[in-house]
């Protein structure tokens, strides 16, 4: 199979309803897709994920911009002769027809001679692992193969793109982890350039390759999962990732000390202004002295990760979250010294919520 | 206990449509099946001279105008039904398709339905008028000369023609309503799919429309089919109380609901029990076709 890399320039898309106000479902998105990867694209619901994943399909068609397969400009083709395989998120499976049928119909549709279509329907089916049920309607399956035989009948025409709209989101939460891996699985067996759309932010971060996170129809930023969650643009990507959230606080550059309250964080060498200081919760460290010391209301333990749940200094009705080695044993409502891994704080523009 | 309370009540529920069906319904249906073994019975004064088991049948079978009702309805069923069936199919799918003025045009074909048959008929026995008619009009510009549709004299062909116009047309706005509304009911999802599958229009429309739709096809045709063999108002309409073109008394249209209406108006002894026989006959007709729709259905239809 060739693999092809996707190129979207300026794209936008504006729906106009009938006497309603514009809506600007995405605006100038600029990105590469390299070829043969797993492409993450994410962010809340309206943010335009969906629409952007639908222009690179094809059913929708953008409002201004290009989007090239390779060299080649695909904007004003019809999705018909795009060759892309696109898994709907409720899969879309004709209900009158078998698994066989489901995943020849793009075969047939190509003209394909029956012999071959056959054998490859099957090929396919094997690698999506539901071969033996080939003879099943759509609604004698369970979500999870219903899923399968979607992705099946996508990748048999063997098409240069696969794209996969939220594909996890009518799954049991063990059956997602399962078929997320699977999905990896047949992206890298296959080879092809494939992106998905999804909300789920661990789903997204556990299995590409490069995730893109949106807002409000805008690119906030565009990386390896781990490399934009060790270093968000912004406020915006900094809240979005990570799962416990990451704690944000009010606090002040002043004399090259980050403050919180009267708790230093940690140095900046930026001027001084009122900042948004976030860390993650893993971003704290017990110290035996130094740091600042808190109060901690509850201690979460699961597993090996020890959670504590600290009372926030600066407003006695909140708290945030510090995770520490399970090793370290702390008592609920008891006092702790906290320091702050000096690469794990953010500082944020109060206003724009731009890295400072 | 509890069932049993429940019971009850669904029954009391049930009893003021029960009343209805079994006097108006059940009872003459049992009273006709009675009425074709009774020789020489007389409305009239109720009297009857004695049973039989096959003779208002084999009385019927062997009457000329019995053959002439069963070959004009069997047309009217056979021919028009699939035609108004196919038609619909494709102008609901039609008016699915377009999004300017959808909904006038939803207007316009269900006109038809709020319309009475017998003034359509009526209308339609003016379009097919030899002289000024709208139809040898437009024939006429094709420099066809004018042919006597539904005039004294006419064949048989040609008045059947007309009526099929005319049937297939009134027929036409419950159909692609029924239609529509199944059509708009399909998910959208398998129309994005097919078009990512790369599926033509012929496909798409065979493979996928019709298979999702067929629950609404198979309702319309049996409910057509039974429609079509019951036809009689359409004939009136169009050709007036004496089933002929032109009037005079021939009965040349004449339908079985139509023979079994007119025998109801003899009042010589037997005549009722041959209008039963008619109607008996054609209940066994329709149940036999109605079967073997479903039996179709059962295999092709997708639910």
């Amino acid at each position: 199979m060739e693999t092809i890399q996707i190129r979207l320039e300026n794209l936008t898309k504006i729906f106009q309803q009938k006497g309603k106000e514009e809506t600007v479902a995405v605006k100038d998105l600029d990105i590469t897709i390299p070829a043969g990867k797993l492409i993450g694209l994410l962010g809340p619901s309206g943010c335009g994920k969906s629409t952007t994943l639908y222009m690179i399909s094809g059913l929708l068609r953008p409002t201004t911009g290009k989007i090239y397969f390779g060299d080649n400009e695909v904007t004003n083709i019809p999705p018909e002769n795009r060759g892309i395989g696109l898994v709907f998120q409720n899969y879309a499976l004709y209900p009158h027809m078998t698994v066989r049928q489901n995943i020849m119909f793009p075969l047939e549709n190509l003209k394909f001679p029956k012999e071959e279509a056959l054998n490859r329907a099957q090929k396919y089916a094997d690698l999506v692992g539901i071969g033996h049920l080939m003879d099943r309607k759509p609604k004698q399956l369970s979500g999870g193969q219903q899923q399968r035989v979607a992705i099946a009948r996508a990748l048999v025409k063997e098409p240069r793109v696969l794209l996969l709209d939220e594909p996890l989101s009518n799954l049991d939460a063990r059956l997602r982890l399962q078929t997320r891996e699977e999905i990896k699985r047949i992206q890298r067996e296959t080879g092809i350039t494939t992106i998905f759309v999804t909300h789920d932010q661990e789903e997204a971060m556990s299995i590409s390759d490069e995730i893109v996170v949106m807002k409000d129809g805008v690119q906030q930023q565009k990386g390896e999962p781990q490399k934009v969650y060790d270093k968000p643009n912004n406020m915006f990507v900094a809240k979005f990732l990570g799962n416990p959230p990451i704690n944000l606080f009010e606090g002040r550059v002043s004399d090259g000390e980050v403050l919180v309250g009267e708790m230093k964080f940690g140095t900046s060498k930026g001027k001084a202004q009122e900042v948004m200081v976030g860390v993650r919760p893993e971003g704290f460290k017990r110290v035996k002295q130094g740091g600042f010391e808190v109060h901690v209301e509850f201690v979460e333990t699961i597993g090996r990760d020890t959670t504590l749940i600290i009372r926030n200094p600066l407003d006695e009705t909140k708290t945030f979250r510090a995770i520490i080695d399970a090793d370290e044993r702390v008592e609920a409502d008891s006092k702790v010294r906290l320091s702050v891994k000096p690469n794990k704080m953010f500082l944020f523009d109060k206003e724009s919520g731009e890295l400072v | 206990m509890l069932e049993q309370k429940h019971n009850i009540k669904a029954w009391i529920y049930l009893l003021p449509a029960l009343v209805l069906l079994v006097v108006f319904t059940f009872y003459p249906i049992v009273n006709a099946f009675i009425l074709v073994f009774m020789e020489g019975y007389r409305y009239i004064d109720g009297t009857w001279t004695g049973w039989t088991l096959t003779g208002n049948i084999r009385y019927v079978l062997n009457s000329q105008l019995f053959w002439d009702a069963m070959r004009n309805t069997l047309v009217i069923v056979f021919v028009s039904v699939p035609i108004s069936v196919i038609i619909s199919l494709f102008i609901a799918v039609w008016l699915n398709s377009i999004k300017r003025l959808q909904g006038t045009f939803q207007t316009i074909f269900f006109l038809p339905y709020v319309t009475n048959s017998i003034a359509i008929g009526m209308a339609f026995a003016v379009i097919f008028n030899r002289d000024f008619g709208l139809f040898n009009l437009i024939l006429g510009l094709f420099s066809i000369d004018p042919i006597n549709w539904v005039g004294t004299g006419a064949s048989w062909g040609r008045a059947m023609t007309a009526l099929m116009v005319f049937i297939v047309w009134n027929g036409l706005a419950f159909k692609i309503i029924v239609f529509l509304s199944g059509l708009q009911s399909i998910d959208k999802q398998y129309y994005d799919a097919a078009r990512i599958d790369s599926a033509s229009k012929r496909r798409v429309f065979l493979k996928i429309t019709v298979p999702l739709l067929s629950p609404m096809i198979a309702f319309i045709t049996i409910t057509s089919f039974i429609g079509a063999f019951k036809e009689y108002t359409a004939v009136v309409g169009m050709f007036g109380e004496n089933l002929n073109p032109g009037g005079g008394g021939r009965n040349m249209m004449i339908t079985i609901v139509g023979l079994v209406y007119e025998s109801l108006g003899q009042v010589y002894p037997g005549a009722t029990s041959e209008a039963a026989a008619a109607a008996i006959i054609l209940f066994f007709m329709t149940l036999l076709l109605t079967l073997f729709n479903m039996y179709i259905s059962k295999k092709r239809v997708h639910y």
